[in-house]
């Protein structure tokens, strides 16, 4: 099944809580470099589709691949699968208790079970990545939210994952500090990282992604690059969603 | 002896006769206890300097000194100064002091939570300082303290005991007496708990519906929001 | 009568008399530790036969009083498994242990269950395990969060301490009770007594806020992610 560079392949997702189906079966593959976006309206799905690739959330059904092996019905193997596939929260999530540092290397400690030089340099080089090596013995309280998203994005990073999954990652930000997050992540997709994003940034999406999936009623409703989904006249209901957010926001 | 009839005939009546002791202990503390508390936050937070430090004073020497050691100083020891209580008496006003120093830190705390905003108002439809705190702060601080006084309470329910310490022949004094002369420890003491379980149990269920039932409307406390 | 005198004739028995209390106090505070985290672990991450329990056990050690529980173990319990042999300071200290068990693990539920529940999500989605996250994640920031309520265990077992008097654990009320006997001196001896209670009481808490001083984590406890 590792053909053609395909990183992660996601195979029919169906989620329901309770009465309510969210996910009706989502599928996509995702190769090696690419950067995926995922726009739509809230509560369709899009978020709890990031937590069943990682199984943070199991799906009720579906299948999920990386890199040719099942990570779905895994066991205990997923803690394996979960260092190879980052994820970045809208809300950090950093480790209260922890400098910036610290955050990053714990893992690399108690995970990976390296030596305290070689994860304290990672760690380092990291946070210089994303621009806040200077913030290293700082905790996260004293950090704004576009740093502390950052120490996040470093965190995650230093697991030297597959692909990246990003829930939202500016949705809790201001705007002035939500550039600062956008730009760590162009760099990364320029750079080459895998990465799945879950955002309202369209500017960002339009610049940065390979493609674009519109998600609506729990399934994907329209998917292409963003020149396409933007600029074809057959693809509506992307533009139509647009059009609201950009109406409402001129309110 | 056959257990049965031990249990029937022997111990039963005697807890039961404690217990009546026990129930009379704490219907006699209970209500002035609450009166002292409130008093004594009100007076700390409200009075002048002097009374303010009176009030604070009291707490910190009562908080400070275990229960068991009070009940001696009022019941052997102020004697020798010519002040004489019986053993209830003294039960009771040491029980009163304990109670009322606790709850006065936990009526206190609620007075605290109410926002200066609502005397504010008080005072601009012209109502003077008392009647602002009679009418409109302490019966919503006395609702918010609900948990900590009947926690309290319940505390109360369980140093009753000590009486016993003192002479007074109340529910665990009654199980003692009847282990002592039937050498039947466990079971007496167990039977003891189990009244005081039972007396705790009631009074944790009272207190919910209470809870519940004085509740303002739209102030009931916020669900564990799910932290994400 | 002449008090002072008394009072420095009988202060080598009032010492060793704190001295006692404060051992009692000291191995409640740790087997009350002890016992209440791996409880607290149970009733938070446990199957429902554990937490059922462990609730009962909290149930059964909370609601009845220490009075109570010292009789039931010192006169009952103990003697009846065998253990008629221990010194009532020992039964002392381990029924107030037992008891201390069952306020604190009370205490660390509720400060590992106030840790967001995004910190677990977070270590998960790194490939921790859920021991590892417990242990490296959660538990730091529970302990910090549990300090001021355990701190405040401190006054009541000290209080607590003073009810082994009934079982005939020689502690600092049980001196003082009979230096009252013995000397005659009664208001002035108890008073001291309560002095030096008070000192107890409010010194522990002293070093105790300190200790809770020095281990602060900037902004931490704010409730921030």
């Amino acid at each position: 099944m590792n053909s053609n560079n395909v990183v992660l392949k996601v195979e029919d997702i169906r989620k329901s809580f309770g009465e309510n189906e969210v996910l009706r079966g989502v599928s996509f593959d995702v190769r090696r470099g690419e950067t995926k976006v995922f726009i739509g309206p809230s509560g369709t799905g899009k978020s709890t589709l990031l937590r069943c690739i990682n199984q943070l959330t199991p799906p009720d059904r579906g299948k999920v691949w990386l890199d040719g092996e099942e990570v779905t019905n895994s066991g205990a193997r997923i803690n394996y699968f979960r260092q190879k596939i980052g994820m970045v929260f809208q809300n950090f999530f950093l480790f209260d208790h922890l400098t910036a540092l610290k955050n990053v290397e714990l893992a690399l400690l108690k995970v990976r079970g390296m030596g305290k030089a070689e994860a304290r340099e990672k760690a380092l080089t990291e946070l210089r990545q994303v621009g806040m090596e200077d913030w290293a013995d700082h905790y996260p309280a004293e950090l704004s939210g576009g740093q502390a998203q950052r120490v996040s994005i470093a965190r995650a990073l230093a697991m030297d994952p597959d692909v990246i999954l990003f829930d939202e990652p500016t949705s809790a930000l201001d705007p002035e500090l939500t550039r600062e997050v956008l730009e760590v992540m162009k760099k990364l997709a320029r750079e080459g990282m895998t990465m799945l994003v879950v955002t309202h940034e369209m500017g960002f999406a339009c610049s940065v992604a390979n493609e674009v999936l519109f998600m609506e009623n729990g399934v994907v409703a329209e998917q292409g690059s963003p020149d396409l989904l933007l600029h074809d006249p057959r693809f509506t209901r992307m533009k139509d969603f647009i059009g609201r957010i950009d109406s409402r926001m001129e309110d | 002896m056959d257990q049965a009839v031990f249990l029937f005939e022997i111990l039963l009546p005697a807890l039961m006769q404690g217990l009546v002791v026990t129930l009379q202990l704490i219907a006699c503390s209970a209500p002035f206890g609450l009166a002292l508390g409130i008093a004594v936050a009100v007076g700390r937070q409200y009075g002048n300097p002097v009374v303010s430090w009176l009030c604070k004073t009291f707490v910190f020497l009562i908080k400070g000194t275990p229960l068991l050691l009070l009940l001696f100083i009022l019941y052997f020891g102020l004697p020798s100064i010519g002040i004489t209580f019986t053993a209830f008496v003294a039960s009771v006003v040491g029980f009163i002091l304990c109670n009322g120093a606790y709850n006065a830190e936990y009526i206190r705390g609620a007075l605290i939570s109410i926002k200066d905003g609502q005397m504010v108002a008080a005072q601009a439809l012209g109502m003077t300082r008392w009647q602002a705190i009679r009418s409109v702060i302490l019966p919503q601080a006395l609702r918010r303290a609900i948990p900590g006084l009947s926690n309290e309470f319940i505390y109360l329910i369980k140093y009753s005991s000590l009486a016993y310490m003192i002479t007074v022949i109340e529910l665990s004094g009654a199980g003692k007496l009847v282990a002592t002369k039937y050498f039947t420890y466990t079971e007496s003491f167990a039977a003891v708990g189990i009244v005081y379980l039972v007396l705790v149990s009631i009074t944790t269920v009272a207190v919910n519906i209470l809870e519940k039932r004085v509740a303002v409307p739209g102030t009931t406390r916020a669900t564990a929001a799910a932290q994400l | 009568m002449d008090v002072l005198p008394v009072l420095i004739e009988w202060l080598p028995y009032l010492l060793s008399g704190v001295a006692s209390t404060l051992g009692l106090v000291l191995v409640a505070l740790v087997l009350g530790l002890l016992l209440g985290l791996p409880m607290a672990l149970g009733q938070v991450y446990g199957s429902r036969p554990v937490r059922w329990v462990i609730g009962i056990y909290v149930w059964f050690f909370r609601g009845l009083p220490i009075l109570v529980l010292l009789f039931l173990f010192w006169f009952g319990i103990f003697p009846a498994i065998g253990l008629g042999n221990l010194s009532a300071f020992v039964v002392g200290a381990i029924v107030l242990g037992l008891r201390g068990a069952a306020y604190q693990s009370q205490i660390f539920r509720g400060a590992i269950q106030s840790v967001g529940e995004g910190q677990m999500i977070a270590a998960r989605s790194l490939g921790m395990s859920r021991t590892t996250a417990i242990r490296s994640v959660i538990l730091p920031q529970a302990m910090r969060i549990a300090l001021p309520g355990w701190s405040n265990e401190y006054p009541n077992i000290l209080t607590d301490s003073a009810v082994c008097y009934a079982i005939g654990v020689v502690e600092l009320l049980t001196i003082t009770s009979r230096m009252v006997t013995q000397t005659n001196v009664m208001m002035p001896v108890y008073l001291t007594a309560a002095g030096i209670f008070i000192i107890l009481n409010y010194g522990g808490l002293k070093v105790l806020h300190r200790l809770e001083a020095r281990i602060a984590i900037p902004g931490f406890g704010t409730g921030a992610m």
